[in-house]
């Protein structure tokens, strides 16, 4: 787990490729907020919990790492698969929350396309669809030969693969209980994510009592490398 | 020493493009079964069955099914239907089933009551395998990689619970649920249940396991030094179970064509590689998919068999054919990356250099000059033959034939050849080894080794567990 900044509580979940270190967005929340990175249980190297079969199993897990460091009030930004988690943790404990973003997030089964599968795919591939174009994937992860990240990746989808085979990286429960989901929720979309619809922000925007979409014009899914500051503003926005 | 005849039955069709020597390659899982014709593939289907009743009728011992799904290089998806029929169309071969891909079954329960009913039908001449599946089967039937082994072993002991333990009784396992488990069914071998036979390729565990039940492990088309080595591993568990493992617990396949002259068998053999084979095999135009193979979780890369060192064989699973890609340690230095300051991320390029797999691949004539393809009359396939079985010393042998882009006639001459000229010289060669096979020596009830006990098999181990 990583953690730098004061203020208050905000805990960011990865993407389901895994936390990848401390970024930019990390750095900007972190002039405002205490920012806490943790791995999800079975990401990056983690202990595997080998009972775990369901996405909702690391949220109980996540809820109950926010009760061990006696967090509360707690503004959950769940990046891609970490905003699936971060939503099935507010339909579980929202008192715990005190503001919820969701950017890129799965956990609904889209109204319109598809997720894109991990599984059926080249690691690199996957990646690159992440972006906007193919530039910026280059800018990140294609000047360099570095096969820890790819071996990481390996480990990290096979917790994926674990708790989000079937149905992949939805819940065909969620929609029925984010209607009790009161904590005011920033959804933050890229306009091009090639990997998971936006027209699944559109049914959670829909379906949360307090929640608005925002849009991010030319920004693919991984909005949070194309795009860190103005995600982090929007971020601390909501916040306040 | 039990003889048995194979084919993977081909989805044979000129139209598709799909034979790789004058074709377009076969990329796994990548074609639309649009372009399916049913009309050929009744032709083929009963041409397959027709083929399978005329071996019993030249004396072969066995039959050999096997099932892939989603692929025109067999048409085995459903590989019980096969054995279903040939169960009442045959009345002394054996039906080996090579095998039922065990974790893509959501419901065993159901395939223990097919296969008890097969060998009902069959008056006990059911012999069946299991396997794990490859990627292919795992994403065909959606069956979830990591889980793939636990769900293979589970699967095993509640279809053997099944046929063993008089019921009803509960199931409440890891992968699997019943509240009442009490087919109406027995099968018809009951000491202690139809004979088993192991097929594989690369995984140690499979062997180990297979060691550690005494089943007999079938290895599949292999190069045959290694695949002694892979046999030695057998027997290196068998007395770490304390027993000596003898040939009944070792069979081989590999591919045999015999025909008239020479000349037709060389030319006739090389449409091994010309149908739509299998894209694991050497000399087949397939594309394995990396991607496919390499599926979250399936199989433990550092866990392979002397077989999956084998350049092709490793390159065709989609894996590094450099081990120092694999095993330097890499926790370390991954982790170190996730420290707060650390520059940007970087990944690898799309995938790991290597030759292309079919470049790796031997051609016809290297794989008639290391064996793994024997062709010629009755008279030079049989000291050929001869040397696969004293280097093996299996006490079940697979030939297989009629494959790739071979006709009904091409497999019909070679099946004639082997009933009136090989099959009885192969069985003489067998006795003189002393290659006995599973039906002459009970594998499960083995020679034990000095200070070994008889144990219960350890499917009742795994049975008395529940």
């Amino acid at each position: 787990m990583l953690e730098a900044g004061s203020g208050p509580p905000l805990l960011v979940l990865h993407h389901s490729t895994g936390a990848l270190g401390w970024r930019p967005l990390h750095e900007k929340l972190a002039e405002s907020h205490r920012v806490i990175l943790p791995d999800m249980p079975g990401y990056s190297r983690s202990t595997l919990p080998e009972w775990a079969r369901d996405p909702r199993d690391l949220a109980i897990l996540m809820i109950q790492l926010l009760r061990k460091q006696g967090l509360s009030n707690v503004t959950l930004v769940g990046l891609g698969f970490g905003g699936f988690i971060a939503a099935e943790m507010a339909t579980m404990n929202s008192d715990l929350i005190g503001r919820l973003v969701l950017v890129g997030a799965p956990g609904i089964k889209p109204p319109e396309g598809d997720i894109l599968d991990q599984m059926l795919i080249d690691h690199a591939d996957y990646m690159r669809q992440g972006f906007r174009d193919e530039k910026t994937f280059e800018k990140f992860f294609g000047d360099l030969d570095d096969s820890d990240v790819r071996s990481l990746w390996e480990f990290n989808r096979v917790m994926t693969a674990r708790v989000c085979w079937k149905p992949y990286m939805f819940n065909r429960r969620l929609p029925h209980l984010l209607p009790g989901v009161d904590v005011p929720t920033l959804l933050v979309w890229g306009e091009k994510d090639r990997v998971v619809p936006i027209s699944i922000g559109r049914e959670y925007a829909r379906l949360l009592p307090n929640a608005k979409l925002e849009v991010i014009k030319a920004a693919g899914h991984l909005v949070d490398y194309e795009e860190p500051d103005r995600l982090a503003r929007l971020i601390q926005s909501h916040a306040r | 020493m039990l003889v048995g005849y194979f084919t993977e039955r081909p989805y044979q069709d000129p139209k598709s493009g799909l034979f790789g020597a004058t074709g377009r390659d076969i990329q796994d899982l990548s074609l639309s079964n649009g372009d399916y014709d049913a009309m050929l593939g009744a032709d083929l289907y009963n041409r397959y069955l027709d083929e399978k009743v005329y071996c019993e009728e030249v004396g072969f011992d066995a039959i050999m099914f096997n099932e892939h799904h989603s692929t025109p290089f067999c048409m085995g998806g459903v590989m019980n239907v096969e054995a279903s029929i040939v169960a009442k169309t045959t009345s002394k071969v054996k039906i080996v089933l090579n095998g039922n891909i065990l974790p893509i079954w959501d419901d065993p329960l159901w395939l223990a009551e097919t296969l008890a009913t097969i060998d009902m039908i069959s008056r006990g001449r059911l012999v069946t395998g299991w396997v794990r599946g490859t990627g292919r089967e795992s994403v065909s039937h959606n069956s979830q990689p990591p889980f793939n082994w636990e769900r293979f072993q589970e699967a095993h002991d509640l279809v053997v619970a099944a046929w063993t333990r008089p019921g009803p009784f509960r199931w409440e396992g890891e992968h699997y649920d019943y509240r009442y488990v009490n087919p109406w069914m027995r099968p018809y071998q009951q000491d202690p249940h139809p004979m088993m036979m192991i097929p594989g390729v690369v995984s140690r565990n499979t062997v180990a396991w297979a060691a550690r039940h005494k089943y007999p492990y079938v290895m599949l088309s292999t190069r045959l030094e290694p695949t002694k080595l892979s046999f030695d591993y057998y027997r290196d568990v068998a007395r770490e179970e304390g027993y000596e493992a003898g040939p009944e617990h070792i069979g081989y396949l590999w591919k045999v064509h015999v025909d008239e002259t020479e000349e037709l068998a060389y030319e006739t053999g090389r449409k091994f590689l010309q149908g739509p084979g299998n894209i694991f095999l050497e000399g087949s135009r397939g594309v394995a998919s990396p991607v496919l193979q390499n599926l979250p979780g399936l199989t433990d890369r550092n866990n392979l068999l002397p077989t999956g060192q084998v350049g092709f064989v490793a390159a065709s699973r989609g894996r590094s054919t450099s081990d120092a890609d694999y095993s330097k340690p890499r926790a370390a230095a991954a982790r170190a990356k996730a420290v707060k300051g650390a520059p940007k991320a970087k990944a690898a390029p799309a995938s790991p250099a290597q030759p292309p797999v079919a470049a790796m691949a031997a051609s016809y004539d290297e794989q008639l000059a290391n064996y793994t393809i024997i062709t010629g009359t009755p008279k030079s396939v049989l000291p050929k033959i001869r040397h696969v079985l004293e280097m093996l010393r299996p006490g079940s042998v697979f030939f297989w034939d009629g494959d790739g882009a071979m006709t009904h006639d091409d497999t019909m001459r070679s099946l004639r050849l082997f009933g009136s000229d090989v099959l009885p010289a192969v069985k003489e060669m067998g006795d003189e080894l002393g290659l006995t096979s599973p039906f002459d020596r009970n594998p499960m009830k083995p020679k034990l080794l000095k200070g070994g006990k008889r144990t219960p098999a350890a499917t009742k181990k795994a049975v008395a567990k529940r």
